[in-house]
């Protein structure tokens, strides 16, 4: 059966069989670096191609079909045009920080990625404080941004900037708070711990009704928090020209598109970790041929269905719903969505006392 | 390896540090103590305390100098719109900072004889061990600094709430 631990266990044991130990683990570590580049380019041609498609199809049409067989390689040729393009700097912007802002944007959804379990025992660090680590590495992104925004010397950019910061900082509690009513279900912050106590059923299920509000809340939140649809006033077209990456052009905004891209990519992986069981298979208690049969499909493709289904569901929210107002959008947050949240919390830790879950 | 790591991590933090007084934007100044906070949280790890690394950077590094970003990118500070201190000032300031300076080193010079702590339980750091040692003995006082931080969030709501007539 094919799965990405026997591989991955494989590599391991030939690397050490061959080379010494420091060289076996640094060129794991270049493996691992690599592979990590390799999927983030990966994500960025697929995704950018799948939300083409998706409005397409939303809106009817038929999105990009002229580039290989159905389009399929229309964002590599999109992406090897903005290679060639010349990067441009404002006059009096500020170089260092301009030309840092997104890399630093990048660094962050590269570290981000370090506690995803993208198969079976498939993780690059399982470290113990793993959903923490989550919140606080995504909480710098938005250091970068706002970097971005004021170096630029642009109004625009510093407004997008301003606004993308506000949003962001307002709407991690409502994520965080969503997090922590599955971390008091499972009792530890560790990420292959959460996996593994949903081997009986996804939280989802298991957490009853608190468990589906803070899983829309944490959809909600994280959508505002990639400053998305219908929630994107930090580049909000038609009022700011494109926010905090105006000034970009060439390579450097490609990142920029890059990371949004990869940000939703690890914001869906995480909520697919959390509420729907990561690369657990679907089980139901009780039917054993049917949860023998859900085991022959490997993990990974679980993880990615999964996650790809909730990537699926933030495009369709973009393509749907119009863009909200400044203070709309704050005051869904901190009228609603932070008290709502707040007492679920409370709700969720009278369940997980009494042990009324699954 | 932990030893080379303290000491890069602390180069960077005396470093960034000495960056957020000298350089003159003061948004680079906001960034260089970003960069401090997070080679402070690495010391942190250092000390196997990830708990309180990450709370380190999701307080500091991610709330709270992002509202300080926030705030000295909407001031727009520039040398020619802000009044300058004058030159006996100048005097005055370096005159107080080297004297607290040679208080600090007198004061700690005594430190370096005194025994390194060693923590009796290099576990105390994580966070299950940490969340016994707040709820069961430092009980009332966590409990009591909670009440702190919301009357300081009471407050900055009634401040920030426009007058009733």
């Amino acid at each position: 059966m094919f799965s990405l631990q026997s591989i991955s266990s494989q590599i391991h044991e030939w690397l050490y069989g061959h080379l010494p130990p420091a060289f076996a683990l640094l060129s794991e570590f270049f493996i691992v670096g690599m592979l990590m580049i390799g999927l983030f380019a990966f994500l960025g041609l697929v995704l950018v191609f799948m939300e083409r498609k998706v409005s397409a199809y939303m809106q009817i049409r038929l999105g990009p079909n002229r580039v290989g067989p159905k389009g399929i390689f229309q964002t590599l040729a999109d992406t090897l045009k903005l290679i060639f393009k010349e990067g441009l700097r404002p006059k009096n912007s500020d170089k260092f920080l301009f030309n840092f802002a997104p890399y630093l944007v990048m660094m962050v959804a590269m570290l981000l990625m370090a506690p995803i379990p993208f198969a079976r025992n498939v993780q690059i660090w399982d470290v113990n404080i793993g959903v923490l680590y989550i919140s606080a590495i995504s909480s710098i992104s938005v250091i970068g941004i706002l970097m971005a925004g004021w170096s630029s010397n642009n109004k625009y950019s510093l407004l997008g900037a301003m606004r993308s910061g506000a949003q962001i900082v307002s709407y991690e509690l409502s994520a965080g708070l969503a997090i922590l009513s599955i971390v008091i279900l499972t009792g530890s912050l560790r990420i292959s711990d959460i996996v593994a106590s949903q081997q009986t059923g996804w939280w989802i299920f298991k957490g009853h009704i608190p468990a589906l509000i803070s899983f829309v809340i944490f959809i909600i939140a994280v959508t505002a928090e990639t400053n998305r649809a219908p929630f994107d006033l930090a580049e909000a077209e038609s009022e700011l020209t494109a926010g905090f990456h105006t000034e970009y052009s060439g390579m450097q905004f490609a990142l920029f598109f890059l990371a949004e891209y990869v940000n939703i990519f690890i914001v869906t992986a995480i909520g697919a970790t959390l509420f729907l069981g990561g690369w657990m298979p679907f089980h139901i208690g009780g039917w054993e041929s049917f949860n023998h049969i859900m085991d022959y499909i490997p993990s990974s493709l679980w993880f990615f269905g999964k996650t790809f289904f909730l990537i699926f569901v933030i495009m369709w929210f973009r393509w749907t719903f119009p863009r909200l107002r400044i203070d709309q959008l704050l005051n869904l947050e901190w009228k609603y969505l932070l008290p709502i949240g707040l007492f679920n919390l409370l709700l969720m830790t009278i369940i997980a006392i009494l042990g009324w879950h699954f | 390896m932990t030893l080379y790591l303290f000491y890069f991590l602390s180069f960077l933090a005396v470093l960034s540090a000495l960056m957020v007084v000298v350089s003159k934007n003061p948004v680079h100044s906001v960034l260089y103590l970003i960069m401090t906070f997070f080679a402070i949280a690495g010391h942190y790890v250092l000390l196997n305390a990830q708990f309180l690394a990450a709370v380190h950077v999701i307080v500091y590094a991610g709330a709270i100098m992002v509202l300080f970003l926030y705030v000295i990118m909407m001031l727009n500070l520039n040398a020619d719109t802000e009044p300058q201190k004058g030159k006996w000032l100048r005097v005055a300031a370096t005159v107080a900072g080297g004297i607290l300076m040679v208080v600090l080193v007198g004061a700690l010079r005594s430190a370096a004889d005194t025994l390194p702590v060693t923590a009796h339980d290099n576990q105390i750091g994580m966070i299950k061990n940490l969340g016994k040692v707040l709820y069961k003995d430092f009980m009332l006082p966590f409990e009591i600094s909670s009440i702190l931080f919301l009357v300081a969030m009471v407050g900055a709501v009634m401040l920030g709430k426009k007058e009733i007539k």
